[in-house]
């Protein structure tokens, strides 16, 4: 319909002014450019999905669920399995979150229910610069300090304390998935510890007083009290730091020892999916080499996305229900 | 009538709360080591040469990495170029003109691009410029790094522009204003500081990315003429000579490490304070 179809609709419109003359008027134009590049961040993550997906057809078309538990990595012979860097993430991620919970749980309280506001500010604020360390100088870090300090003092304590152990045992050359393990546990306490720190601060103070009130010691009522008030909450807060530990590829890459194996011992070098993906993709060629890092790429995706939808989910609920 | 609290009670409240004073330490205690060390070994290794002299080639003693920080530079420029006005522009529209379903559905997305690993937007970028164009790019690191720019500009803008007072937005309507002529001359540039240290920020967090820019950038012993050849960068060199054997290369990398965080750092704590200063903060 190329005419005003109805009175209103021409009234509502002054005749001097046609649709360009209302673009140049700015409202129609910036609510339509800001559509745009709104519906382009979601066209972005489709791309992303889309991108992923089709280009590791190949390898999803070959190989099938085989390349999930299959172990083989023979580039050269065309095999491509990714059991040992679903391992070796698996291992460093657990063992990251395995030190870095308790630490940021207990910083958190510190920070939370007893330093002054500004020493906590302060605090806070300096332990959030800890997470602004790009991550290839945790990596530059690991190699040179890290490394040498695990091989002198931590490998021969865990030798003789607990070298009954199977994950103590056999030889350690440096780098290793303990090594990876530890750098990344330095890498995500500051997640945990600034969102717990704020799920901790959110608890009403009324919840605090009761339990005080009733004869509970300060540690009674952080434990008993605020801390379960707290726990979805926290629990957000570690999921957050285990997606960004599954993730994390350049520390890791440098400490982990790319050896594509699976070995029981923590202190053997073992491989991580983005470290594979890092120091082979630039390299790799042929189309199933190419699509099995790429597949990796995906599974490595999937799983973040869905571990950080789930920590999302659950902030939310703790930070709604204290609202 | 006062209840006693027994030993035991009270030992044990003392014992936790000071062991997670001491774990509170131990944390910050990480970051000053950190800070330390790489000064210490930075420093050391940090000459006039670093910032105005090309790589060596292998075994050759000496040379710098200026190529690396101009390339450093331009690929954050391209980042910047592609991701701030992206997310800039959606946090407008998240802010002042979405419905309440759409803005949770897109808040989300965002979110979950945030968490998408690097590594992945790597690969990504590489299938979407690399492979087409048939060779590594600078362009090909600055989208990468875009994408990655692209959920920090829209929360820091919409979380700018919401603590922005409405009384403000009413006056400029009341005036005859657009409502588009009220966000661009109004509401944005009540926002302004905040939003730029958004960006900073921002900036910050790319600036030290390397894995989405080993098969996009690619790296570069040279000088990189333009937007479409392989660029060096400097944290991609700072992962090259860590791992290569020689120890010279080794002290560049220092050097190279110390000069990246204290720009990622200086960038990060002045950032920090005028959003500390700004206006928004005292309202939020």
């Amino acid at each position: 319909m190329a005419t005003p179809s109805s009175i209103t609709d021409a009234l509502r419109r002054p005749a001097d002014r046609s649709f360009i003359g209302r673009l140049g008027g700015g409202n129609e134009i910036a609510y339509l450019i800001t559509l745009i590049a709104t519906v382009s961040i979601l066209a972005i993550v489709g791309l992303i999905v889309a991108e992923l997906w089709t280009n590791s057809q190949p390898t999803v078309k070959t190989f099938g669920w085989h390349f999930l538990h299959t172990s083989t990595w023979d580039p050269n012979g065309g095999i491509f399995g990714a059991l040992p860097f679903i391992y070796g993430t698996c291992v460093t991620s657990f063992l990251a979150l395995l030190i870095a919970i308790p630490l940021g749980v207990a910083s958190a309280i510190f920070l939370a229910e007893m330093a002054p506001p500004k020493i906590s500010n302060l605090l806070t604020f300096l332990i959030e610069l800890l997470a602004a360390v790009p991550s290839v100088i945790y990596g530059l870090l690991g190699i040179f300090i890290l490394l040498p300090m695990i091989r002198e003092y931590l490998v021969p304590l865990l030798r003789t304390t607990l070298g009954f152990l199977p994950i103590f045992r056999g030889p350690f050359y440096g780098v290793s998935l303990l090594s990876a393990g530890l750098v990344l546990s330095v890498m995500v306490v500051p997640f945990i510890v600034s969102v717990s720190r704020e799920v901790l601060l959110a608890v009403p103070v009324e919840q605090r007083e009761a339990a005080l009130a009733l004869g509970a010691t300060k540690w009674e009522t952080t434990w008993q009290i605020v801390l379960p008030y707290a726990s979805t909450g926290i629990v957000g807060s570690v999921f957050l730091s285990l997606a960004r530990a599954l993730g994390e590829t350049m520390a890791v890459t440098m400490v982990i020892g790319n050896t594509p194996a699976i070995a029981a011992s923590l202190f053997s070098p073992g491989y991580s999916i983005a470290a594979v993906i890092a120091n082979e993709f630039a390299e790799a060629s042929g189309q199933l080499y190419v699509s099995s890092l790429i597949f990796l790429g995906l599974v490595l995706f999937g799983l973040t996305i869905v571990i950080n939808a789930g920590a999302r989910i659950l902030i939310l609920t703790t930070s709604q229900r204290n609202a | 009538m006062m209840m006693e609290i027994s030993r035991g009670r009270r030992i044990v409240n003392v014992v936790m709360l000071s062991l997670s004073g001491v774990c509170t330490l131990l944390v910050v205690g990480v970051l000053f080591f950190i800070l330390g060390y790489l000064f210490l070994h930075g420093i050391k290794s940090l000459n006039w040469a670093f910032f105005t002299q090309l790589p060596k080639p292998s075994g050759e003693i000496g040379g710098g990495m200026a190529n690396a920080i101009v390339g450093s530079g331009k690929v954050l420029l391209l980042a910047t170029l592609i991701g701030v006005p992206v997310g800039f522009l959606a946090g407008v529209f998240l802010a002042e003109y979405s419905g309440k379903t759409f803005a949770f559905m897109v808040r989300y997305t965002v979110d979950l691009l945030n968490g998408v690993p690097s590594i992945v937007v790597g690969i990504v970028a590489y299938a979407l410029v690399v492979r087409p164009m048939k060779h590594f790019s600078a362009l090909a690191g600055g989208v990468a790094l875009g994408i990655m720019m692209i959920p920090i500009a829209v929360r820091t803008t919409e979380e700018f522009l919401r603590a922005v007072p409405n009384s403000l937005r009413e006056g400029a309507m009341a005036l005859g204003a657009t409502k588009a002529k009220t966000i661009f001359t109004v509401v944005v540039p009540a926002a302004i500081s905040g939003l730029a240290s958004g960006m900073m920020l921002n900036l910050a967090r790319v600036a030290g990315e390397t894995a989405p820019l080993l098969f996009t950038a690619l790296g570069n012993m040279f000088w990189s003429r333009g937007w479409l050849q392989p660029i060096a960068t400097l944290p991609v060199m700072i992962y090259n000579y860590a791992i290569a054997p020689e120890e010279d290369l080794h002290q560049q990398a220092w050097a190279a490490g110390f000069v990246l965080l204290t720009l990622v750092l200086v960038i990060n704590i002045t950032a920090r304070m005028i959003i500390a200063r700004g206006p928004a903060s005292s309202r939020r």
